[in-house]
């Protein structure tokens, strides 16, 4: 008998109405959390993953050896790649293909090489405009890695004491 | 000077008569129409405000000319008429939902005298042209000949139909205390401060008039005539540009008037609730359309959509009961001649 | 002599919408035209002064029994060709209905009582008469008992419908929108306090 009238009452009353009105009455006049995007833009971590890139050591030799780890782990199969041997006797790759539309952003390429060559910088702002610009080739991924090895090495770094 | 007089005096009386009425009608839509295109900016900005976010702000200062560019993206999109669709039906559908939508402003008083057209079966003009409203809501999504678009014509016509019921009987309360079917009369019948408003005797009438009306526009939590979640947009999937911006527009429009509605026969529209301090006037029937039409976006922030059986629900069990029953507290009253308002 | 011209451009539309009404082989645009005559004809009844009638022929006709209408016939999928098997074996039966229908017509029409002299022309109202009060005058105090018999009957008719279409299925089941929504945490879940157990 009690719970029907208080029901009937909270009903009528609109009393729960109420109360969701005035917790969104309450948010409209809070600090705006939102992030004017191309002027602000939200810190990213150093394990972001974004755009992939070839590195090299400091005497610029590639570190890629060909092992084709990354080949295997791509769950997407997104890596293509070609080797053959190099005059100094080294294995190294003549193809290293990533396809973009294809590729997931998983990091595991880069958990699963041996050398950290092959790395997920944190360039989240690119674009194509012509059919086949999806294909990133060795050599766009090693000018990537060469124009951002300060970032690169500094990422990593950061990172090193949690792996 | 003398040469427009001339010019004028040289019309025919019908001519002369076509002109006035027609400058008249502009004077009442062309602001309408602006404050339609602000409103969906205001609509956009409060629901971001309330979602802590900051709403369109990128088309000019502070995103205030976003109305226009959503305007002219609208009308240079392609109006797309699906194949074994009805085309004229399809085509005419938007048109029958947005004449009634703006025909129903012709009574709407602004200030004592100041409207368009004073007829005496005012409100119940008013009550016709929003139930003729549904037809282009069921038009188009007969015509759209796609079943998303039939099951929201469905839908929003049986809720309409529904809720059209508890709407008639809550403004029959109302000219049972303002004694006519004139709005400006009503409104009059209000002079005397807060007191003699007409929501203190009606209050049950009034919250059943403001949630019909939020139902009757399909609005939420009453949208299931929309339910992106389960039929994509209801009855307008198929309208694209255009087509679409006047089923938008209607909608806006019709939020608008049963706003001001809301704030002429319960809040004494133009008057001033202490006449002694405050002089009546049209800003106080803005400033109360406004809170209302606030009211009718904190809504949507607020609340989640209804299932459909409980709006059936709400409309024949409850609020139907309930304006019934408020109507036989009000005969009483009436017959009793009780307090400021039924004198 | 405007009135003369809305009178005729109405009157004649709505003989057309009409005969579209029967004419039409969709039946939803039949049903849309029948809207378009209550139009016309509302219209004509504003032209009458008569404003009151016109807004309620709008307002139930239009808003509410021919939404219901279109409801039903939308869903119908109607065959045209099936409708029109039996149509040369009804037609006398037709003929003779139309027929009887016609003289009765014209046997009203032609009598004393619908004469056009006996009519007169409406007068002008003065800008405060108000239609709906007159009638309401009329209704509540000459035609109170034929007002409320035909109210009773409407009842009857609403109890009758109700109680003819309104039956419980058992097989069927119903959800119940007022004790789902009167349901509380308890109702549904038991929090049990237990002490936490050794492995």
């Amino acid at each position: 008998m009690f719970a029907k009238i208080h029901y009937y009452l909270k009903s009528f009353l609109f009393l729960e109405l109420l109360k969701g009105m005035s917790v969104t009455g309450r948010y409209f006049f809070r600090r705006k959390v939102t992030v004017q995007y191309p002027e602000e833009k939200t810190p990213i971590s150093p394990r972001f993953r974004g755009l992939h890139a070839l590195r090299r050591y400091a005497n610029g030799e590639e570190r890629c050896i060909a092992c084709k780890l990354c080949e295997a782990v791509c769950p997407a199969l997104a890596i293509t790649i070609e080797s053959e041997q190099r005059e100094d006797g080294t294995r190294r790759t003549t193809r290293y293909d990533i396809d973009l539309f294809k590729c997931i952003y998983c990091g595991f390429c880069e958990e699963a090489c041996p050398v950290d060559s092959i790395v997920e910088t944190n360039i989240f702002e690119y674009h194509f405009e012509n059919r086949g610009e999806n294909i990133m080739t060795k050599e766009k991924l090693l000018e990537i890695g060469d124009r951002y090895e300060a970032q690169l090495a500094a990422d990593r770094s950061a990172d090193a004491p949690y792996r | 000077m003398d040469l427009a007089n001339d010019l004028w005096n040289w019309l025919h009386e019908y001519v002369q008569f076509t002109i006035y009425s027609g400058v008249k009608a502009l004077s009442i839509l062309l602001p309408l129409f602006i404050v339609v295109a602000y409103y969906t900016y205001a609509e956009r900005k409060v629901i971001g405000y309330m979602q802590i976010r900051k709403g369109p702000n990128r088309v000019g200062p502070k995103g205030l000319f976003q109305p226009f560019a959503d305007m002219f993206k609208l009308m240079f999109k392609e109006i797309i008429i699906p194949t074994n669709s009805n085309r004229y039906l399809f085509i005419i559908a938007p048109v029958i939902t947005f004449a009634p939508a703006m025909a129903a402003w012709a009574v709407i008083p602004f200030d004592d005298g100041l409207v368009f057209s004073n007829i005496n079966a005012g409100l119940l003009y008013i009550l016709a042209m929003t139930s003729v409203g549904v037809y282009g809501v069921i038009i188009a999504g007969w015509a759209s000949n796609s079943k998303y678009a039939l099951l929201g014509a469905m839908r929003s016509a049986a809720q309409i139909v529904a809720y059209e019921i508890a709407m008639g009987f809550a403004l029959v309360g109302v000219l049972m205390v303002g004694g006519s079917l004139n709005l400006g009369d009503i409104v009059n019948k209000q002079a005397g401060g807060i007191g003699h408003w007409f929501f203190i005797p009606l209050l049950p009438l009034f919250f059943v008039y403001l949630i019909s009306g939020v139902a009757e526009t399909n609005r939420a939590p009453f949208d299931v005539a929309e339910g992106e979640s389960e039929i994509v947009a209801g009855f307008h999937v198929e309208y694209s540009g255009m087509t679409f911006a006047v089923f938008f527009l209607a909608e806006y429009a019709n939020m608008i008037l049963i706003a001001m509605l809301c704030s002429l026969m319960f809040f004494g529209g133009w008057l001033s609730p202490v006449p002694d301090l405050v002089g009546d006037g049209i800003g106080w029937l803005f400033g109360k359309t406004a809170v209302f039409m606030l009211l009718f976006l904190w809504f949507r922030a607020t609340f989640p959509r209804y299932r459909y059986d409980q709006i059936m629900r709400l409309g024949w069990k409850v609020l139907l009961p309930v304006t019934i029953l408020w109507l036989v507290v009000e005969g009483i009253a009436v017959y009793f001649k009780i307090g400021p308002w039924f004198v | 002599m405007i009135e003369t011209v809305i009178f005729y451009v109405f009157a004649v539309s709505t003989v057309i919408t009409a005969t579209a009404v029967v004419t039409v082989r969709n039946p939803v645009h039949a049903a849309l035209f029948l809207v378009l005559t209550f139009f016309t004809s509302a219209i004509i009844w504003l032209s009458l002064e008569a404003e009151f009638l016109a807004i309620s022929l709008v307002l139930v006709y239009v808003g509410a029994v021919m939404v219901l209408f279109i409801f039903v016939v939308m869903m119908l999928d109607i065959n045209v060709a099936r409708l029109r098997e039996g149509f040369v074996r009804y037609l006398p039966l037709g003929l003779l209905v139309a027929a009887i229908m016609l003289g009765l017509m014209l046997s009203v029409v032609t009598s004393d009582v619908f004469v056009l002299d006996l009519a007169s022309e409406p007068v002008p109202k003065p800008a405060d008469y108000s239609n709906t009060k007159a009638l309401g005058g009329v209704l509540y105090t000459e035609y109170v008992f034929a007002f409320e018999i035909a109210a009773v009957i409407l009842l009857v008719a609403i109890i009758a419908a109700i109680s003819l279409t309104m039956r419980k299925r058992s097989q069927t089941k119903y959800q119940n929108p007022t004790e789902q929504i009167r349901v509380r945490k308890a109702d549904r879940l038991r929090v049990v306090k237990m002490p936490s157990e050794d492995k």
